[in-house]
C-alpha cells in the first residue's frame, strides 16, 4: 500500500525481518542491561536459577504455542497446574504406608500427574470441539473450577507432601546431569520436541492450517477437531509435566499455586511472535519470550534501579510492542 | 462512439508498479471516457487487478500518473477515489460478512437524522438498489449468508448507491450467471446512458463482445493493443491476449471404450436438505458433465459424496468395490478427490506460501519429518505443469493473480494421486489461453484412465468437454443427455424441468 519500498537491502543476504529479529534482539538487550548492571548477573548460579524457573513456565507455553495456532486458547493451565498438584500430593501421602518411600511412590506420583493432566486437556478440547463452545468461555469456566477445587481439597490452607517424601523427591528438581538440573533438561527436550512437530512434522502444519482457516484445512483433508483437541491434550500433559517438576520444589500445593501461569504462558508465546489470532507459530520465538519474562523479573530483583513491584507493568508494556512489532513487519509482506 | 476529442475522465499515464523487487506494471496508458465501457482483457497476472487498483486509488503506482479530467492527482487513500467519484468493485469480495446488506451499502456514508442513523431511508434506498439489480436478499440479511452471486450483486448494487462517475468492476461476472450477467449489463447499460464511464475485466470473451465500446488487451504488464469492440473478434481478442491461436479451445472426444471399467457407482446418494436419491456411474476414461442452475444441489452432491458434509448413501461403489465415506479421508484413501468451487474460502490458504498449500492435503507422502527438499521439488514440477506465474517463488498465495490461485489450487489437489477427480467450476477465473491447457490437461487424464466429473456452470465449458451430462434440478438428477444431443437446448431443457425424459435434441 507504501509506495516507497524501492532502495531496500534485497541483494546478497537478506536481512530476516523485524517479526523474527525483534524478540532476539530485545532478549540480547536484556542480557547486556544486566550483565552491565549487576556482576552476579552471568553467573552460573543465577543463569541456572533463571532457566530453572523458567522452566514450569516454558513447558507449558510449549503446548499453549500449539493450541493458539491452531486458532484456540487455554486460560484454565494456571489453575490446572494447581489442582494436578494439590492431586498429586494427595495421592502420594495417601499411597505412603501402603508403598513407603521410594522410586515408586514417585512414579506414581508422576502418572497421576501425567494423566491428570490429560483428562483435563481433553475435556477442555472436547468441550470446544465436539460441543462447539467457544475456547475463551470453556477455559474460563474451567480455570473456575480447578482453581476452587484445589481450594477445596486442601480445604483453604496448604496441601504439604509428607516430609519424609519431601526429602526424597527434592532432587527432581535441585539435581541433574553436569550440573544442568532436571527442570532444564525436561525444558529442553520439551523445546526440541515442540520445534520439531511445529516445523518437521504433519502435526505442525494441520495446525497452522487449522489456525489460518479451519474451512481449507477441512477441504483439503486435514481432521480440523481432532488436530484441535491434541493440542489441548497435549497442552494439558505438559501441564502435568511441568507440575512434577514443581512440587518437588516447594513440596506443596494451595489456592495461590499456579496463580497468573495461564497469561504469562500466552504472554511468552505472543512475544515469541506466535499470532494471537492463530495460523502461524514457532515454538523457538516462545522460549525467547519465555527467557525475556523471566529475565526482566531476574534484572529487577538484582538491581534497584526500578522496584520489582513494576515487574507487571514492564512486562505489559513488552507484551504491547512485541505485538506491534508482528503488526509491522507483516504489514510490509 | 467517438470520443477521441474528448478529455477523459480518468486516464494512467506511463504507470509502473513494483511490489518489492518485482515490477508487475512496465509503463501502462489507458483512457476512460464519460459514457463509455471499457473492457480490460488479458492473461492471468498480466497485470489487470493491479492497473484498475491504481486507477481507483486502492494502490499508488510506483511511479507515472493517474489524471482525473486531465490533472494529475495522487490518492492518499481509497476514500479520495470515491470523493473523486471512482468506484472500484473488487475481484475478492470487499464486504463486511458479519454486518448485513444495508450496513454494508451504506459503509463509511450512513445516513443520519440528527445525531442519529436513518435506518427506515438507509433501508429503503438499499431495497432500490436491489430491485435495481432484480436482487432478492432481503436489506436486513447477514452478508455472511449470501451467496457467492448474491454478495456480488449486493456488490453492484452498493455502487449504484454511490453514484459513480467511473465504476471499475474487477471480473464481476466470474460467479454470476449469465441471467444474473445479463441483469448485470441492463445496468451497465443504463450507466453508459447516464455517462458514467465503466471498466470491468472478464475472462468470458463473449461477454466483452456484448457489452463492451473498446478493448484495452494487457501482456506482461503493458497494453498492447487497444481498439474498438466491433472490430475485434472474440478470435483476435484471444489471440492479443495469449500470443497464439486458440480457437481449438476444447479437445476432440475421442469416445469411450465399450468396455471400459466402472470406476466410481453411486446408489442413492442423499444430503440432507440440499440432494437427494442421487444415483451416478462414472466409467475410466469419461467425463462426465454436472450440469444444472446454481443452486440445483451439484456442489452440496458432491461434497456429500466425498464426505466433506454429512451424507448418507444406499451404496457407493469404487472400482467394483463398496466402500463407506464419513470424512474428506476415506475418499482421498480410496483416490477420489474434489476440487472446490471456491478457492478463496475453502480452497487455499491465502496468508501462507505456495509450498505449504501444495501439500497440504497430502503431507502423508512427504514423511513423518516433512522433507521440505521434496516439496520444492514438487513446487517446481506443479509450476511448470500448471503454468503458474507467481513473480516470486516465496510469494503470499493471497497475492496471486486469481487464475494463479485457481491453477495452484488445481495442482494441489493433483498432489493426493487421485484416480476420480471431480472438479467443481474448474476454469473460475482463468484467462481463455491457460482453459484450454486446463481442458486438455482434463481430457489427458481421462486418456490415461482417470474418471473425471465436471461441474460448471458454463454451459460451452459442459458441452465442449463432456462425454456425457447429468443435469440436476432441485437437488435431483432431472436427466442426461449423451453423445450428439449433448447441447445447450437438451441441457436447458431438464435443468429447468420442461423435459419429461427425452433424450434426443
Ligand atoms: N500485493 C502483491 N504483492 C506481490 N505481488 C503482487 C501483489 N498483487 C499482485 N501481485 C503480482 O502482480 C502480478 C499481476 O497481478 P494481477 O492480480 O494484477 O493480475 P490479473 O491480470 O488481475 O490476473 P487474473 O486474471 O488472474 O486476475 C501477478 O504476478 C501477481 O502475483
Ligand atoms: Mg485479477
Amino acid at each position: 500500500m507504501t509506495s516507497t519500498t524501492e532502495g531496500a537491502p534485497t541483494r546478497g543476504w537478506k536481512l530476516p525481518p523485524m517479526g523474527v529479529l525483534g524478540p532476539i534482539l530485545a532478549l540480547i538487550a536484556l542480557i547486556v542491561l544486566g550483565a552491565a548492571m549487576n556482576p552476579s548477573f552471568l553467573a552460573y548460579a543465577n543463569i541456572t536459577n533463571v532457566l530453572a524457573r523458567s522452566a514450569f513456565i516454558g513447558i507449558i507455553a510449549v503446548g499453549m504455542t500449539f493450541v493458539i495456532t491452531a486458532g484456540g486458547l487455554d486460560l484454565s493451565v494456571g489453575s490446572m497446574a494447581a489442582f494436578i498438584a494439590g492431586l498429586m500430593i494427595l495421592v502420594m501421602n495417601a499411597a505412603l504406608p501402603t508403598l513407603g518411600v521410594g522410586v515408586p511412590i514417585i512414579l506414581l506420583g508422576m502418572a497421576v500427574a501425567l494423566v491428570a493432566g490429560l483428562l483435563a486437556g481433553l475435556l477442555n478440547g472436547f468441550l470446544i470441539t465436539t460441543l462447539g463452545i467457544e475456547a475463551f468461555i470453556v477455559t474460563l469456566g474451567t480455570m473456575g473450577i480447578y482453581r476452587s477445587l484445589v481450594t477445596w481439597l486442601a480445604d483453604g490452607g496448604t496441601l504439604s507432601l509428607d516430609f519424609g517424601l519431601r526429602t526424597f523427591y527434592r532432587p527432581v528438581y535441585f539435581d541433574g546431569i553436569l550440573g544442568v538440573s532436571w527442570p532444564i533438561i525436561v525444558f529442553a527436550l520439551v523445546v526440541i520436541a515442540g520445534e520439531v512437530l511445529m516445523g518437521r512434522m504433519r502435526f505442525g502444519r494441520h495446525c497452522a492450517a487449522t489456525g489460518s482457516n479451519e474451512q481449507v484445512a477441512h477441504y483439503s483433508n486435514v481432521d480440523v477437531n481432532r488436530t484441535r483437541l491434541a493440542t489441548y491434550a497435549m497442552l494439558g500433559v505438559l501441564v502435568g509435566v511441568a507440575t512434577i517438576m514443581y512440587v518437588p520444589r516447594l513440596g506443596s500445593a494451595s489456592a495461590s499455586t499456579g496463580v497468573l501461569w495461564e497469561l504469562e504462558a500466552i504472554a511468552a508465546v505472543i512475544i515469541g511472535g506466535t499470532v494471537l489470532k492463530g495460523g502461524f507459530g514457532r515454538v523457538w520465538g516462545t522460549v525467547i519470550g519465555v527467557l525475556i519474562l523471566s529475565l526482566i523479573d531476574n534484572i529487577l530483583n538484582l538491581t534497584d534501579l526500578v522496584s520489582p513491584y513494576l515487574n507487571g507493568a514492564i512486562q505489559g508494556v513488552i507484551i504491547i510492542l512485541a505485538v506491534i512489532l508482528q503488526r509491522e513487519s507483516r504489514a510490509k509482506d | 462512439m467517438t470520443q477521441t476529442d474528448r478529455t477523459p475522465v480518468l486516464s494512467l499515464r506511463d504507470v509502473h508498479k513494483s511490489f518489492g523487487p518485482v515490477e508487475v506494471l512496465h509503463g501502462v496508458d489507458l483512457d476512460l471516457h464519460a459514457g463509455e465501457v471499457l473492457a480490460l482483457i488479458g492473461e492471468n497476472g498480466a497485470g489487470k487487478s493491479t492497473a484498475m487498483k491504481c486507477l481507483a486509488g486502492y494502490q499508488a503506482p510506483t511511479s507515472g500518473e493517474v489524471r482525473v479530467d486531465g490533472t494529475p492527482v495522487r490518492f492518499s487513500s481509497l476514500h479520495d477515489g470515491e470523493l473523486a467519484g471512482i468506484v472500484l468493485i473488487h475481484q475478492e469480495f470487499n464486504l463486511a460478512e458479519q454486518l448485513t446488506v444495508e450496513q454494508n451499502v451504506f459503509l463509511g456514508r450512513e445516513l443520519r437524522r440528527g445525531p442519529l442513523l436513518d435506518r427506515a431511508e438507509m433501508r429503503r434506498r438499499t431495497a432500490d438498489y436491489l430491485a435495481r439489480v432484480k436482487c432478492d436478499v432481503d436489506p436486513g440479511a447477514r452478508v455472511a449468508s449470501l451467496s457467492n452471486s448474491q454478495k456480488q450483486m449486493v456488490e453492484i448494487a452498493k455502487a449504484l448507491g454511490r453514484d459513480a462517475r467511473v465504476l471499475v468492476m474487477d471480473e464481476p461476472t466470474a460467479v454470476l450467471t449469465r441471467r444474473e450477467a445479463d441483469i448485470l449489463f441492463e445496468q451497465v447499460d443504463a450507466l453508459r446512458a447516464e455517462g458514467t464511464a465503466v471498466l470491468f475485466t472478464s475472462h468470458k470473451l463473449g461477454e466483452v463482445k456484448q457489452i463492451a465500446d473498446r478493448v484495452a488487451v494487457m501482456r506482461d504488464g503493458e497494453v498492447v493493443r487497444t481498439g474498438d469492440a466491433a472490430r475485434m473478434s472474440e478470435d483476435e481478442m484471444a489471440t492479443a491476449m495469449v500470443g497464439r491461436d486458440v480457437s481449438d479451445l476444447y479437445p476432440a472426444k475421442p469416445g469411450l471404450a465399450a468396455d471400459a471399467p466402472i470406476l466410481l457407482r453411486v446408489e442413492g446418494l442423499d444430503v440432507p436438505g440440499q440432494a437427494h436419491g442421487i444415483d451416478l456411474q462414472l466409467r475410466a476414461g469419461e467425463i462426465l458433465g454436472l450440469a444444472g442452475l446454481v443452486g440445483s444441489g451439484r456442489t452440496e452432491a458432491m461434497e456429500g459424496l466425498c464426505g466433506l458434509r454429512p451424507a448418507r448413501a444406499r451404496r457407493i461403489e469404487i472400482g467394483g468395490e463398496e466402500v463407506r465415506i464419513r470424512k474428506p479421508a476415506d475418499a482421498l484413501d480410496k483416490g477420489l478427490v474434489y476440487l472446490t468451487e471456491d478457492r478463496k474460502l475453502k480452497g487455499l490458504l491465502l496468508g501462507k506460501g505456495m509450498r505449504e498449500n501444495l501439500t497440504l492435503a497430502s503431507l502423508a507422502r512427504y514423511g513423518t519429518f516433512i522433507d521440505r527438499d521434496a516439496e520444492d521439488v514438487a513446487l517446481t514440477e506443479a509450476i511448470r505443469e500448471f503454468d503458474i506465474r507467481a513473480g516470486r517463488r516465496d510469494a503470499l498465495v493471497g497475492n496471486l493473480s486469481g487464475g494463479n490461485q485457481q491453477k495452484l489450487l488445481l495442482a494441489k489437489v493433483m498432489q493426493s494421486g487421485p484416480r476420480i477427480l471431480i472438479v467443481d467450476e474448474p476454469t473460475r477465473g482463468i484467462d481463455i489461453g491457460t482453459k484450454q491447457q486446463i481442458y486438455a490437461y482434463l481430457r489427458r487424464l481421462a486418456a490415461e484412465g482417470y474418471g473425471i466429473v465436471l461441474v460448471s456452470s458454463e454451459m460451452q465449458e459442459i458441452i465442449g468437454l463432456s462425454d456425457r451430462v447429468l443435469v440436476m434440478r432441485q437437488g435431483r438428477i432431472a436427466g442426461e443427455v449423451t453423445g450428439e444431443a449433448i447441447g445447450e437446448d437438451a441441457i436447458v431443457r431438464h435443468a429447468m424441468g420442461v423435459a419429461a425424459r427425452v433424450e434426443a435434441a
